[in-house]
């Protein structure tokens, strides 16, 4: 019975297959939780809302161990650092955009993805090369890997005027955390949002380390977060089609850094605290052909860090770093012919960074302009981009040695197209050139810090294929990417360590990474009650130095496999993550060998009427292990969320 | 769906793979097995618990990696985080570990785990009179500028009796008839660095005087004649790196050389440096070797290796009976160091891998 139901649903695929591809996002929406996407000119892989709320995610970093390429450094716990490196190309080649415009961190070049929630992000994208778009600030032109956060935006449905939704998280690591989210219309043009959320855990969790004939487990301690973040934004449109948006976020927190386990050291005695704001606004209109896009933001960000352990003549250590980010951007498309447009777009931004108690600091200041010329023509069967990106950088010191202006050109070429009739199956290529400045710890910390450094160049190749099916019948929505590519990082900035006091950043890394990333999303409906949903994902990399070892903590092969049920009210999620061996030491013997790792994560959710209830349960076989050698992992770990739309 | 659930639970089962215990290897170097014992310890990078010990057996010429952990397989996290010093005293072995707060005590002959001397960020031990003495970079009690201390310890309990209060960040310490000479580096305020060598009379305990040398002292030796070579690594911009001799007789600088010291051992009459020096023009190290004659404390050669480029030395010692010199090689800190034995006239006898960050060696005798 079910092999004849399959071979009709088959010819019945096959049938409607060119009718169904004009299928809205919004009817998508109802059969599947992962964005169809068929026309992606760049790779690219996305986690939308519906998606994210049934993963066991608290923070962007944790949802981003379901993508394909990635590799997730995460130092334990709630609120340890988590940073996010594509392609082994080096975190620092990442750009992290906030609704469209760039976070940056000119200080160490990295963003902590921990620090995101997920409670107000609608969605993330992952490009591998930037997104296929050429109307867009020069910025998004310029990383060689990019990820997209959408903040939720006020939707409003028939005559309501004012809703949102609370929440409160808790569970293991004594962990606290509410959230509110306020939607109000303030009138037929103009929405406002504003929310806001507490964070607080005491970061404590059993950790186990087995060798030789010990076998010892002890409780991590200085893994305490408390934070809180406030975010409000106005969204308005006008009646020319033009649309505008201010937003402004406020982020506060005071954690423990715990340290490497070493032996004699299962608690460390350093503390940070952070306090980052920024206001931001972006303005869009067309007139008939041409259109414009204004953005413009203005960061602050402060960064107090204590260590008891060093003890200087002034007491225990304490750094004060201060940072002012000024960013305007301007970007302009107009339409020559149907099928060719053409984009200018021109970026500058400044850059101040002070430190307090930090010797031999130079108070650095940076102006980075970029201007980025685009084309793109768009056929039946293919489309083509080309863009070549201007950086000027005007680098300049208070004190001691500046790093250096900077200029560069560098180009990208994406094709992507149609080889058959289906529009369902397309083929894509690109070519990318791009740079990334040292950041101001590289150039200019204390007795590490190396003036002299030249940019990380790399050179991206990638070539593969996508194929997205929507069809009716029980076989809903089928999906299959996989991808190709070669990319070589020269003049790679790496850390050279010396005795106590004597590390220094030098260009000495070359790296050549060949990898395939694959991946398969499918949302067949075996029952019509039951919704379901599998996602599988796969990565192979092969990311070797000079000397033809593989880098660290890049595993050859790791993946991820998720698969959800929904049924009436109840929604069932299984997540697994793989990530398979890799070094902690730049030779590949057996003394810096990391086993593989891998967790198991489940979650079950109920709703009734406004109200939602979920149960999760992490790493359910209780696998003790570490990402990063001697920052040991948790457990077996719970959370549970109940939260209410009003 | 059933066969997925099989498929995840055999793999989630199947986490064995890499090494579970330690095995150490044994390497035949040489046939001459005139070569004194000795034991080598490798500091490992910051953080990763990674020190080790090796052994080299004279009379089989062979060279012994990581032994720690298979004679001690029930020691938590075998010997710790940055290892710094090794000496041997009476019959125990004593491997001072920074990063983990302690000195290991081990039995001479057999490595065997005899227990512990507790002392926070230590960093050197030197011996006087049946008690063993190690300096700390943790602040005294009561210090308000960081002073760091040197703790007295009894060699059978292994329990800290004393301890006085030196500089800032003290270094290595040499003892020269009962009193106790330690270099204070201040090196956790670089903008301020130490310059002082704390002299302490072993009988009382106490600090008599403070000798200004110059900044950032590190390694203090003695010398048959009653003098302390003792090194300043300089402040890493302008002020190089720098040896003193100091009298033991006057407790005062009596001369300097010109000459950048990253580490240095006195045998005889012969004091063997070798120098690697940051360059911020040609933005690379710069390598040296000297010889100072310590009876005439004169430099009198700038070279005792022949025929073979190290690319970072790192430790040195001379075979106190075959006058064998001994150079390890950090590399660049990340990859597994070497060890290269050079006759006296400075020809390549052998060499072999070791540990991370190779450092110091103490023979056995």
């Amino acid at each position: 019975m079910k092999q004849t139901s399959l071979i009709i649903s088959f010819i019945l695929l096959c049938l409607t297959l060119q009718a169904q591809q004009n299928d809205t996002t919004h009817t998508l929406q109802t059969i599947t939780i992962f964005s169809a996407r068929p026309g992606a000119i760049t790779p690219v892989q996305t986690l939308s809302g519906k998606a994210l709320e049934k993963m066991n995610s608290l923070s962007v970093a944790d949802a981003a161990r379901f993508f394909s390429g990635v590799q997730l450094k995460d130092y334990g716990g709630v609120g340890g650092l988590k940073t996010l490196n594509v392609h082994s190309m080096g975190t620092n080649q990442l750009g992290v955009f906030y609704d469209g415009i760039q976070l940056s961190n000119a200080q160490n070049g990295t963003v902590d993805l921990g620090r995101f929630s997920l409670d107000n992000i609608e969605q993330i994208d992952l490009y591998n090369v930037q997104k296929g778009i050429i109307f867009q600030p020069a910025k998004g032109f310029a990383s060689a890997a990019s990820i997209y956060l959408q903040s939720k935006k006020p939707v409003f449905q028939g005559a309501e005027t004012l809703h949102g939704k609370a929440s409160f998280k808790t569970g293991s690591f004594g962990l606290i955390n509410p959230a509110v989210r306020i939607e109000q219309k303030l009138s037929s043009n103009i929405s406002a949002v504003v929310s806001t959320e507490w964070t607080h855990a005491d970061g404590q969790y059993k950790f186990r380390y087995r060798y030789n004939d010990y076998d010892t487990t002890a409780v991590r301690k200085n893994g305490d977060i408390d934070a809180w973040r406030v975010e409000a934004g106005i969204y308005g449109h006008g009646k020319d089609s033009s649309n505008w948006h201010v937003q402004g976020y406020y982020y506060n927190s005071d954690r423990g850094l715990p340290g490497p386990i070493v032996k004699g050291h299962f608690e460390n005695g350093q503390r940070q605290w952070d306090r980052n704001a920024f206001l931001q606004g972006g303005y869009n209109k067309s007139f008939g052909k041409y259109s414009m896009q204004l953005n413009g933001k203005y960061m602050l960000d402060y960064v107090r860090y204590l260590d008891t352990s060093i003890v200087t003549t002034t007491g225990p250590l304490l750094n004060r770093f201060r940072q002012h980010e000024y960013y305007v951007s301007s970007a302009n498309q107009y339409r020559i012919k149907d099928w060719w447009d053409v984009a200018l777009s021109a970026d500058f931004q400044v850059n101040q960074m002070t430190a307090v108690n930090l010797d031999h600091f130079s108070i650095p200041t940076r102006v980075t302009t970029l201007v980025a010329g685009a084309t793109q023509l768009h056929f039946n069967r293919i489309d083509l981009q080309g863009s070549l990106l201007a950086s000027i950088i005007n680098e300049s010191t208070k004190r001691y040695t500046s790093g250096g202006n900077r200029r560069a050109y560098t180009p990208t070429v994406i094709a992507s197209w149609q080889p058959t009739a289906s529009p369902a199956f397309r083929v894509r290529a690109f070519y990318k050139e791009i740079f990334r400045m040292p950041s101001f710890n590289d150039l200019y910390y204390t007795t590490t810090g190396n003036p002299t450094l030249k940019p990380e160049y790399s050179r991206q190749y990638d070539i593969g294929g996508s194929y997205t099916k929507t069809a009716a019948g029980w076989w809903q929505y089928f999906a299959i990417q996989a991808d190709l590519y070669y990319s070589k990082v020269t003049d790679k900035i790496v850390a050279v360590p010396g005795k106590l006091f004597r590390w220094q950043m030098q260009n000495i890394g070359l790296v050549n990474i060949y990898g395939v990333d694959a991946g398969v999303q499918t949302s067949p409906r075996f029952f019509k009650e039951i919704g379901t949903n599998f996602s599988l994902k796969y990565t192979y990399q092969q990311a070797t130095d000079n000397n033809h070892q593989q880098i660290v903590y890049v595993p050859l092969h790791s993946g991820s496999f998720t698969t959800n049920l929904s049924w009436k009210a109840w929604d069932l999620n299984y997540s697994f993550v793989y990530v398979g061996a890799r070094y902690y030491g730049s030779a590949n013997i057996p003394e810096y060998y990391i086993e593989p790792w891998y967790t198991h994560d489940l979650s079950l959710s109920w709703h009734i009427a406004r109200l939602k209830l979920t149960g999760e349960i992490n790493n359910v076989f209780n696998q003790y292990y570490d990402v990063i050698y001697n920052y040991p992992m948790p457990g077996r770990y719970y959370r549970i969320t109940a939260s209410i739309k009003f | 769906m059933r066969k997925w659930i099989f498929v995840l639970l055999v793999l989630s089962a199947c986490r064995k793979s890499g090494t579970d215990s330690s095995s150490s290897e044994a390497t035949h170097v040489t046939d001459d097995t005139n070569q004194s014992s000795f034991y080598l310890l490798n500091e490992g990078n910051m953080g990763l618990n990674q020190t080790s010990l090796d052994e080299f057996t004279g009379p089989k010429g062979d060279y012994h990696l990581n032994i720690y952990g298979e004679i001690n397989p029930t020691i938590v996290k075998e010997l710790g985080d940055v290892g710094n010093d090794l000496k041997i005293y009476g019959n125990k072995l004593y491997a001072v570990i920074n990063g983990s707060d302690r000195v290991e005590v081990m039995d001479k002959h057999t490595a065997k785990h005899l227990g512990e001397i507790s002392v926070r960020s230590c960093r050197y031990i030197s011996f006087y009179n049946g008690k063993a003495y190690v300096t700390s970079f943790a602040a005294a009690s009561g210090s308000t500028d960081g002073s760091g201390f040197v703790a007295e310890a009894d060699t059978s309990t292994f329990q800290v009796t004393r301890t006085v209060t030196v500089g800032r960040q003290p270094e290595e310490m040499a003892v020269a008839g009962s009193k106790m000479y330690v270099a204070n580096s201040g090196g956790y305020t670089s903008s301020n660095y130490d310059r002082t060598l704390s002299v302490i009379d072993l009988n009382s305990f106490t600090v008599s005087k403070a000798i200004d040398v110059a900044v950032n002292l590190h390694h203090v030796k003695t010398d048959g004649y009653g003098n302390l070579y003792v090194t300043s690594r300089g402040d890493y911009s302008n002020i190089p790196s720098k040896l003193f001799i100091v009298s033991t007789a006057t407790d005062a600088v009596t001369d300097s050389l010109d000459l950048g010291v990253s580490n240095l051992a006195i045998q005889g009459d012969s004091a063997y440096i070798i120098s690697v020096q940051w360059s911020n023009t040609t933005g690379a190290n710069i390598v040296s070797y000297g010889i100072v004659n310590v009876k005439t404390k004169s430099i009198v050669s700038n070279g005792f290796i022949q025929h073979q480029a190290i690319t970072t030395p790192y430790g040195i010692a001379v075979d106190p009976v075959t006058r064998d010199i001994l150079v390890t090689d950090v590399k660049d800190y990340l990859l597994p160091g070497t060890l290269y034995c050079f006759d006296k006239t400075g020809t390549k006898k052998w060499s072999v891998t070791t540990g991370n960050i190779p450092s110091v060696i103490t023979f056995i005798q």
